[in-house]
């Protein structure tokens, strides 16, 4: 990566923008953090009329709000499990050889994020209703094990570019076996691009709502669960605590595959 | 090379020998590899495309509510009644209105990660970028109905600035309007721009880093002002990277359902109207030409965006 020095001090006017751009994109999430705290519990008045932590307690006890996140945590550690095989082998076939439609790949690839998600959504309940499969955790997860491979393979992909080919051909030319040299020699160069790749794969499976809406018949994962509460809120304090816990529990990962992907660039 | 071509528990030479036949075959090797990905793909996903396609071209009895399975144009040509031709309308200029707005406050953002920021401020940055883009949609979406709500925060600060007058205002204005801004168009757009920004800073930022210093150094010593050279020479570098974050801020606007259902009103758009066909009325053939509406528009706007170089910017 190339990185020129600042070439000059920046104007006031596109300081005040930038400063004012990353408030808007974060001050929202702030405002989550006070009203989790709030002691009103039918309306989102400002000033909160006191603090409390009660709802924590309250959503602790929550049967649903567990059922769900659990089901959204199984969804997204085996659409993950799945994306991972699926998206190395594709980024290692796409890297190895020269294939008559080797760009289509990629294309073909990143096409359930490029397109709206309702296309894929509906795609997926219409092959759904034609061959009258019952909806189940496997519809959800095949779901979104499709528009997770992506995001493997392009980490992947990016890896093998950067470590080249000449380790693999000397572990080959030693004598090991296509299977050794895979155990000792790829798997490690690409581990932790593996481990960024996955971590990014399980949070945009545990955030997708709208291809999951049309996959998930009467389960209810984490997001489906929210999208209930914006539509007909029920238990506003509790949704207040959960969606604090939302983005606690998916900042920490994706810093991390942040941190696994950026220290392979220096 | 993978574990699908792992035998149960073969002994080693035979092991070998086998890793060895593959190796030696690149066409056994990228069969193997690219197969299990390409029949999912394929199979999954194309063959979903292709059933949503098949579907839209049956029709739903109105008496008996069931799908018919023969090939007929009627479901297509339901899109062209005056309704819905209208929520097409609505979401493509909210999409265009949302990809412009998103586009002018991304690349004076942008601008400064490129040119001005430090390493260290920099990656401060593009970590504030990121971590919105892979997490916490909903809530996202969310924490909006609190500030928003006539109850809450904005209404709340704009009292104390007697900025009140200014908001009924605007809420005042037919179409974009209402009651209060959670249920009106315009706090709809102002949530689209605050959840699709980062997916419009990203590709900017990177298209920004790829404009040669040398060039703008050039463009000075020329004799050009900073103002002519960011207007003459970095905005046409840094476009493709703007079509490129257009590409997501267009469709992400135009698939979605859940802003409209929060902040909505009873004017459908796409996403919303493809849910309800589905979910209440079963009328799956409709929700699939509806669909096709989308994709063509997308179909369009990639070839379009090709044309234009965004893909180099992605």
């Amino acid at each position: 990566m190339k990185h020129s020095e600042p070439a000059a001090r920046s104007p006031l006017g596109l300081r005040l923008v930038t400063v004012a751009v990353l408030l808007f994109m974060h001050l929202p999430m702030a405002i989550i953090l006070l009203y989790a705290f709030t002691t009103d519990e039918s309306t989102f008045v400002f000033p909160p009329p006191g603090l409390t932590t009660n709802w924590f307690r309250v959503a602790m006890g929550r049967a649903d709000v567990w059922r769900a996140l659990g089901l959204s945590m199984r969804v997204a550690a085996v659409s993950t499990l799945v994306a991972i095989v699926l998206g190395t082998l594709a980024a290692a076939a796409v890297y190895r050889a020269r294939f008559f439609g080797r760009e289509a790949i990629s294309f073909a690839l990143v096409l359930p994020i490029a397109l709206p998600g309702i296309v894929s959504g509906i795609a997926l309940r219409s092959a759904i209703g034609v061959l009258n499969v019952p909806f189940s955790f496997w519809t959800i997860v095949v779901g979104h094990a499709t528009f997770c491979m992506v995001v493997v393979y392009n980490n992947v992909l990016a890896r093998f570019r950067r470590t080249g080919r000449s380790q693999i051909e000397a572990s080959m030319d030693l004598g090991a076996n296509p299977f050794q040299t895979f155990r000792h020699v790829v798997l490690p160069a690409i581990a932790t691009a593996l481990l960024a790749g996955g971590i990014l794969a399980f949070a945009l499976s545990f955030d997708e709502i709208i291809v999951t809406t049309f996959t998930a018949g009467q389960e209810q994962t984490l997001p489906i669960w929210m999208f209930s509460q914006l539509t007909k809120p029920r238990s506003r304090p509790v949704t207040n605590v959960v969606a604090v816990f939302v983005v606690a529990l998916t900042t920490i990962p994706i810093l991390l595959a942040n941190r696994l992907t950026e220290r392979t660039i220096e | 090379m993978t574990a699908t071509a792992l035998g149960p528990a073969a002994p080693r030479p035979l092991l070998h020998r086998l890793g060895t036949f593959i190796y030696l075959r690149p066409w056994l090797v990228l069969s193997l590899l690219l197969g299990p990905p390409l029949l999912w793909m394929v199979v999954i996903y194309l063959g979903s495309i292709a059933s949503l396609i098949v579907q839209s071209f049956f029709y739903l009895d109105p008496f008996t509510g069931q799908v018919i399975r023969e090939f007929t144009l009627s479901t297509y040509r339901e899109l062209f009644v005056p309704a819905h031709l209208e929520i097409f309308l609505r979401t493509a200029l909210m999409a265009a209105a949302v990809t412009i707005a998103t586009a002018v406050l991304a690349f004076p953002f942008a601008y400064f990660m490129a040119r001005f920021a430090s390493r260290r401020t920099k990656a401060a940055l593009y970590l504030a970028v990121l971590l919105p883009l892979w997490s916490s949609y909903l809530v996202r979406v969310y924490a909006w109905r609190l500030i928003l709500a006539k109850e809450g925060i904005l209404n709340w600060f704009l009292e104390r600035l007697n900025l009140l007058g200014v908001l009924e205002a605007a809420l005042r204005i037919p179409v974009i309007g209402g009651p209060s801004l959670s249920v009106s168009f315009l706090g709809m757009f102002i949530v689209f721009v605050y959840v699709w920004l980062p997916y419009m800073i990203l590709p900017i930022q990177a298209a920004l880093e790829r404009v040669p210093q040398s060039l703008l150094e050039a463009s000075g010593d020329l004799g050009a002002r900073p103002r002519r050279t960011l207007r003459h020479v970095t905005l046409p570098l840094a476009f493709p990277g703007v079509l490129a974050g257009s590409i997501f801020t267009f469709s992400l606007t135009l698939g979605d359902f859940v802003v409209p259902y929060s902040l909505g009103n009873s004017s459908f758009f796409i996403g919303q109207a493809v849910l309800s066909f589905t979910g209440t009325a079963f009328n799956i053939p409709l929700a699939a030409a509806f669909t096709v509406v989308p994709m063509v528009i997308m179909g369009f706007y990639l070839i379009g965006a090709r044309e234009l170089g965004a893909f180099e910017a992605l």
